[in-house]
């Protein structure tokens, strides 16, 4: 760029301050109150009370995580959640892949109709009540089916998934294996799925994190304790302090003040949310790849 | 091109079948077909059986009956929800907690995109862009547990204010203050990854653009509102179309989770209401009639919004 070695002028010299300074405040804005939560996770809850931490962490002790392992409805929670967020990303990406390869297909006759028994679902539906009684006469109400089953497939991660095979595998590579006598099913196990890797990860982490952070169905289709997953008892926790308390009766009377309570509900929050923050950094690529390859038209 | 081709074919001869034709063409498919069946079975049972549900609307609900079995009343639902003191209320508090959103939210992702864009530190850009989309990822209720904890009488907020010497404040028991903690803790989360899109539309801009505005003598200003701006223009009146038929269709966990019973007159919004109506009070007919209610305004308004959308900028979702 030669433009660059051209000298400065006063009002672009004045931008590039402006912008980094915004820069500098949009990532504050994002990580403080983010900070604020995970060092009041881990501060003595006498600091926490007294107003002294802030940003960072202030008698550093994992007193509350101690706890917070102790509790049962929580530890319980974290392997529904895995349990529910493993099974589900993988009847998800079955289903997505099935639905998406033949509709990806040209000279499927019929195509058009049957991309719009998908599509029309993203525009209607029955809503709440019809819902619920469905899944009610199915019979999946508090069974840990209610959290798979009924999402089994988001339409919106099909079309992308689509999309991909449509921009990514050429034509002429199907139809050359077609001359050569493959099936179908032959094109679809040995020429696409092995291209197809990129797309696979990311629908992956597109319902695991669906999974991961799922709360409407669990309070919806969810009534027994034993089956709520990490979310829901996260919300009971910060909703009534009482439901925690209950919850440890294992706990002796000296760990159950109100300042200590105070100080769990901040390390629920983190370790609801740990998997992920942790996870994110290496895989956020992948998330902007999904969005932008969504973002064609097919 | 088969498709094509067999409807020239069957244009220009009327003796070869078409139907036959594409017939034989689908038995050779037979496996793609299969393919489909379970994601068709899936829509049919989890999709469409709720849609045919919707006849509720028109009935009293009655646990023995069933869907089909229950009585009709027509459009009773309906009268008494128009009729209902709530409703005026329902109504205001939907459409203006989305348009305050939209407004609100429209801005900053195109600004945010714009400054990551132009940084001459490519690596702040990146640091930026990396952290300011991850509270995307962070789930509703844990969202929303932060604001609570953040904004509560013995939270930080307070803490600062009381420190100060200022009053405390009760953030979430005040109906006046409900929006914009809904609509700034959005922005907050969001802001990061509506950016994406402009990124993307920024970066696919021709270097060669740039140096021609350069050497016509433009500052970075001009350039800025000269190549930058009207690059991303139709993202964005894309994505304004796709949030304006939304209006009512705001979404339920959020503010079902941020809502207590001291802001509920200015957070009971169309979606709390049908929750509650069916659910706990288990009034499902009329339930059932409010959601139906939203979402054909919902279906009425994308048609009418991606018309004028069409005629207007000629870009259109269909």
């Amino acid at each position: 760029m030669a433009s660059k070695k051209i000298k400065q002028t006063w009002d672009n010299r004045l931008f590039y301050i402006l912008d980094t300074l915004f820069l500098y405040f949009m990532i504050l804005v994002v990580i403080l109150p983010l900070m604020h939560v995970i060092s009041v996770s881990f501060s003595s809850p006498g600091a926490v009370s007294a107003g002294r931490v802030l940003i960072f962490p202030v008698d550093v002790n994992f007193n509350a995580y101690r706890t917070l392992i102790k509790t049962q409805s929580i530890i319980t929670g974290m392997l529904n959640t895995i349990y529910y967020t493993f099974m589900g990303t993988i009847l998800n990406i079955f289903v997505t892949i099935i639905c998406a390869y033949p509709l990806s297909r040209k000279n499927l006759p019929g195509k058009k109709f049957l991309l719009w028994i998908f599509t029309f679902t993203m525009m209607f539906g029955g809503g709440l009540i019809p819902s619920y009684l469905n899944i009610r006469r199915l019979g999946l109400l508090n069974t840990r089916w209610a959290m798979i089953i009924p999402g089994a497939m988001s339409v919106w991660n099909m079309i992308i998934t689509r999309t991909f095979f449509i921009n990514t595998i050429p034509d002429e590579l199907i139809e050359a294996a077609e001359i050569d006598g493959a099936s179908d099913f032959q094109c679809f196990t040995r020429i696409v799925m092995p291209n197809s890797v990129t797309i696979v990860a990311i629908m992956a982490l597109f319902y695991a994190v669906g999974h991961w952070n799922q709360y409407y169905s669990a309070m919806l289709y969810l009534n027994k304790p034993e089956l709520y997953n990490l979310q829901l008892v996260l919300r009971n926790i910060i909703a009534s302090a009482q439901a925690l308390l209950e919850q440890t009766d294992n706990l002796a009377a000296a760990e159950k003040t109100a300042e200590n309570i105070e100080v769990l509900k901040y390390a629920v929050i983190v370790f609801a949310s740990l998997p992920i923050m942790l996870f994110y950094p290496f895989v956020q690529k992948y998330f902007v790849k999904g969005v932008m390859v969504g973002s064609l038209k097919g | 091109m088969a498709e094509t081709t067999s409807r020239q074919k069957q244009s220009q001869s009327g003796q070869i079948s078409p139907f036959k034709k594409q017939c034989s063409l689908a038995a050779r498919r037979w496996q793609l077909y299969l393919m489909l069946l379970i994601p068709l079975i899936y829509v049919i049972i989890f999709n469409y059986i709720p849609m045919f549900g919707v006849q509720l609307a028109f009935k009293t609900y009655n646990a023995r009956l069933g869907i089909w079995g229950s009585p009709w009343v027509g459009f009773k639902h309906f009268q008494n929800l128009f009729k209902s003191a709530t409703f005026g209320r329902l109504m205001y508090n939907t459409i203006s907690l989305s348009l305050y959103g939209l407004i609100a939210g429209f801005f900053p992702p195109i600004i945010l995109a714009i400054a990551i864009n132009e940084t001459t530190s490519r690596k702040l850009g990146k640091i930026t862009q990396l952290i300011t989309y991850a509270p995307h990822f962070l789930s509703t209720v844990v969202v929303t547990s932060i604001v609570m904890q953040l904004l509560s009488g013995t939270g930080i907020v307070n803490t600062l204010i009381a420190n100060l010497g200022g009053k405390t404040i009760n953030f979430l028991g005040d109906p006046g203050k409900f929006k914009s903690i809904y609509v700034i803790s959005g922005i907050w989360q969001g802001v990061g990854y509506d950016a994406i899109m402009y990124i993307a539309a920024l970066t696919a801009i021709s270097p060669e653009l740039y140096e021609a505005a350069t050497v016509d003598g433009a500052n970075i200003w001009q350039r800025i509102w000269n190549v930058d701006i009207p690059s991303i223009m139709p993202t964005a009146v894309i994505l304004l179309i796709m949030s304006t038929s939304k209006v009512l269709n705001v979404g339920f966990e959020k503010v079902y989770l941020l809502q207590n019973s001291l802001n509920q007159s200015s957070s009971e919004i169309i979606s709390t209401y049908v929750y509650k109506m069916g659910l706990v009070n288990t009034e499902y007919g009329f339930s059932t009639a409010v959601g139906l209610f939203q979402s054909v305004v919902s279906m009425i308004l994308l048609v009418i919004v991606n018309t004028i959308s069409r005629k207007v900028t000629e870009t259109s979702l269909w």
